[in-house]
């Protein structure tokens, strides 16, 4: 089968920044005294669960966002491959039938009925009103009223068990390659640990290898979280809003993150006029409510991209574009609280004796700048870029239910809860799209969050250390 | 103080001009006024004569910033910068979509807003600074870990969770309030009743464990150790000293905020059915209502620079080291 790849501009960001934050990994590793706060860091129990959690996001962020487009079997007219209009990603080849397997509307979570009744012919020729099977989810039963019940258990069970066997094999798998590259018994390896997360880390990726079983044997036979009302697979949604997420949250920092770093160390560095232009300019920009000015930014970008159609080669582009663009303009608006940040610390910088000895040597400023006062506002830049992330993936949401979010055609959790919204009136209610996207951002922006907070306990020079944090 | 005042106001003038001047590049420079015409009228059956009329009643039909045609001062004054731009000094917003004065629709729908807003605010204030002052008070201990795993947890909820959450479980399930809508008078009081406690709710992760940090910086310092070898219990070497000493930090955050209350809240405000300045935002956002964000715009960053103003003047009232020159 052959295909054409898909760069989308958020896939080229986001493989710019994995390629950015493996590159700094290999420049810290090698230097003992940045190296010095992440071991902190690493010893933070929390800290490292939550990365472990974040990290699985990540990976489906990422295979989700290798895009490629299928070529048709059939060739045109003149001997060349023809592309399915449908970009597709390894996420989505990965979990199959999750994606193609849709019903006709609503259905309830591991549900063997659809929501609505229908008019049904049964054998003898009359017209029945009940609930129809579904097309996919418990397809296999025969007789669901005496199947269903012990099917799902008995799928659950198998689910945790081959998920546990999974989880334990990879954490024997990890430890025996760890301890055979430091040259030392699997037991030994451990018990030199005894005071790190080792454990604790193994022991949730061992629940979460668990939890991986259970929900890929139920969602192979059933509709795990549902379906929505045009009856896609909520669960394959909700799946699919984490790329959103994560690319709201990291993209628009990696957007800002020049502009604050230039303009707040050069603010605070050189002061006088330079000073005062951009004080002025930050000062604009943050005394407008920054919901009005997304929001009169994304109406104007809205005009813009109506005016030129030609610029798309697809639908799907051009809602990748609309991301991106809000990701510029989350960018703009959060943009101010950092160079403010910077600023002020390269104030405080600018007066120690190694930057005026520096001064005095004749070093250039562009060196002053780039040698010694940036390297001392990166812990700065790292607890600013961390602590913005859960914060955005909130955002999102919010400025998607507003109207002035990613595209309607995007899956994100804003969309999904926006779409859902009025399904709590119906009768029965369907509550599954919202507590799973809920759900689903709860998790992250909580893991984001405790992150977070040990990014910032190790990196913060101010925090005081003689208790074990 | 009065001449720090003046100097202070004066300084928020060109700052209004930045957001003016910034506004009028997003609505009228990026995208000609003929575009926002085509996009609002659809895309794609849109005749010449159709964007002129759609020019002409919302005077978007004049130059931009200089009329060639015009005489004298009109050359100035006849242009859509003049017009639409400029007159948001004098608080002059024109018309909406729907021919109604944006000027008027504002005052009227300020007082919804702050009847939200404005309980919201101060009971939530008490409320989270004396949670945080009792983790203070307990810290170290199982409760404050407990207070703390409490507020970040709540804090990674998202604000719509609350809402769509709080309508579900108190007016569907209950029947305690109406779900939505809203009353003049004493009998608003049913219809506030849940808008508020919802806001006061998805406020206590972050505003709670931000004051405790604040707190817990203060308990530190020599002030408090003084304090109590007086021989004061802690409670009251916390809520007298303490606070009082902490007011610093925490007004710098608050009091930026009070003008804003005016604004409203847009998620509340749209879930609730409250006419006020929040859901008057929303609706204008979703209904492409260029004219109506403009005006809120510059609303928004004229309180916010109030709010900035008051905040210097609240120090010099709870400290009284500090003297505004």
């Amino acid at each position: 089968m052959s295909f054409k790849l898909v760069m989308l501009w958020t896939d080229v960001m986001i493989f710019l920044l994995l390629a950015v934050a493996l590159g700094g990994a290999w420049w810290i590793r090698r230097r003992p005294h940045l190296l010095l706060p992440w071991q902190r860091l690493f010893k933070s129990r929390v800290g490292m669960v939550a990365m472990l959690v974040l990290s699985l996001f990540v990976v489906i962020g990422l295979l989700d966002s290798l895009h490629y487009r299928v070529a048709l079997p059939e060739k045109n007219s003149n001997g060349q491959t023809v592309y399915a209009a449908e970009v597709l990603s390894v996420f989505d080849t990965l979990v199959g039938d999750l994606r193609s397997h849709s019903e006709k509307t609503y259905s309830a979570p591991l549900a063997v009925y659809l929501y609505a009744k229908e008019s049904m012919e049964t054998a003898d020729g009359k017209i029945l009103r009940d609930y129809p099977r579904l097309k996919y989810g418990g397809a296999h039963l025969r007789d669901p009223q005496s199947e269903h019940a012990a099917d799902v258990i008995k799928r659950s069970l198998y689910g945790v068990f081959a998920g546990w066997l999974g989880g334990v094999l990879l954490a024997l798998l990890i430890v025996s390659f760890a301890a055979a590259r430091s040259r030392t018994s699997a037991r030994a390896w451990v018990e030199a640990r005894q005071n790190t997360p080792l454990n604790a880390m193994l022991a949730t990726l061992v629940l979460l290898a668990m939890l991986f079983g259970l929900a890929a044997n139920l969602a192979g036979a059933y509709h795990l979280l549902g379906t929505d009302k045009v009856g896609q697979d909520v669960l394959y949604l909700s799946l699919k809003s984490i790329r959103t997420g994560l690319v709201i949250g990291t993209v628009t920092t990696l957007v800002m993150l020049p502009f604050a770093l230039f303009f707040g160390i050069a603010a605070g560095y050189f002061r006088g006029w330079v000073d005062d232009v951009i004080q002025y300019l930050y000062t604009v920009l943050s005394s407008i409510p920054s919901v009005l000015l997304i929001a009169a930014a994304v109406l104007m970008m809205q005009v813009t991209i109506e005016k030129h159609g030609e610029w798309f080669a697809s639908s799907v582009e051009r809602a990748d574009l609309r991301l991106l663009f809000l990701c510029l303009i989350l960018g703009v608006t959060s943009w101010t609280g950092l160079c403010r940040l910077l600023r002020g610390e390269a104030l405080k910088l600018r007066e120690l004796e190694y930057i005026q000895a520096a001064q005095a040597f004749g070093v250039s400023s562009l060196r002053i700048l780039s040698r010694h006062i940036l390297p001392n506002v990166m812990h700065i830049v790292l607890i600013a870029v961390v602590m913005d992330f859960s914060a955005l993936v909130l955002a999102e949401a919010v400025l998607s239910y507003v109207g002035v979010g990613v595209d309607p055609s995007t899956n994100s959790f804003g969309t999904l809860i926006n779409n859902a919204r009025l399904e709590m009136g119906r009768e029965p209610m369907v509550w599954w799209t919202l507590a799973s996207a809920f759900g689903f951002m709860l998790v992250l922006v909580l893991a984001a969050n405790l992150f977070a907070d040990a990014v910032r306990d190790a990196f913060d020079p101010h925090l005081n250390r003689t208790g074990d944090a | 103080m009065i001449a720090y005042l003046i100097r202070r106001i004066l300084y928020a003038v060109p700052i209004l001009i930045g957001v003016n001047l910034l506004t009028f590049a997003l609505f009228f420079v990026i995208n000609t006024p003929d575009d926002m015409a085509r996009m609002q009228l659809g895309m794609k059956r849109v005749t010449p004569e159709a964007i002129d009329k759609w020019k002409q009643q919302r005077g978007y039909d004049k130059p931009l910033m200089f009329n060639v045609q015009a005489a004298g001062t009109e050359k100035l004054t006849d242009t859509i910068f003049f017009r639409k731009s400029a007159s948001m000094f004098v608080f002059d917003f024109g018309y909406s979509d729907d021919g109604r004065s944006i000027s008027r629709e504002i005052l009227t729908r300020m007082l919804p807003s702050l009847v939200i807003a404005l309980p919201t605010f101060v009971v939530g204030l008490l409320l989270y600074v004396t949670f945080a002052l009792l983790m203070t008070l307990f810290r170290g201990t199982v409760l404050d870990l407990a207070g703390v795993t409490l507020c970040v947890l709540l804090m990674s909820i998202s604000s719509l969770f609350y809402i769509i959450g709080g309508q579900f479980l108190v007016s569907k399930l209950w029947h305690w309030v109406p779900i939505s809508g809203y009353a003049g008078g004493v009998d608003s009081l049913r219809f506030i009743l849940l808008p508020v406690l919802i806001g006061i709710v998805a406020g206590i992760g972050s505003s709670s464990r931000w004051y405790r940090t604040i707190f817990l910086e203060e308990v530190g310092r020599d002030y408090v150790r003084t304090a109590r070898a007086k021989g004061l219990s802690e409670l009251r070497v916390l809520f007298k000293h303490v606070l009082k000493n902490a007011m610093i930090p925490i007004l710098t955050g608050v009091v930026a905020v009070i003008p804003l209350l005016f604004m409203g809240s847009l998620l509340t405000e749209s879930f609730f059915g409250i006419p006020g300045l929040g859901s008057y935002t929303i609706d204008a956002i979703q209904a492409q209502d260029f004219g109506v964000v403009r005006a809120m715009v510059f609303l928004g960053s004229a309180l916010y620079i109030v709010g900035l103003i008051l905040t210097d003047i609240s120090y010099t009232v709870v400290d009284p080291r500090v003297r505004l020159q």
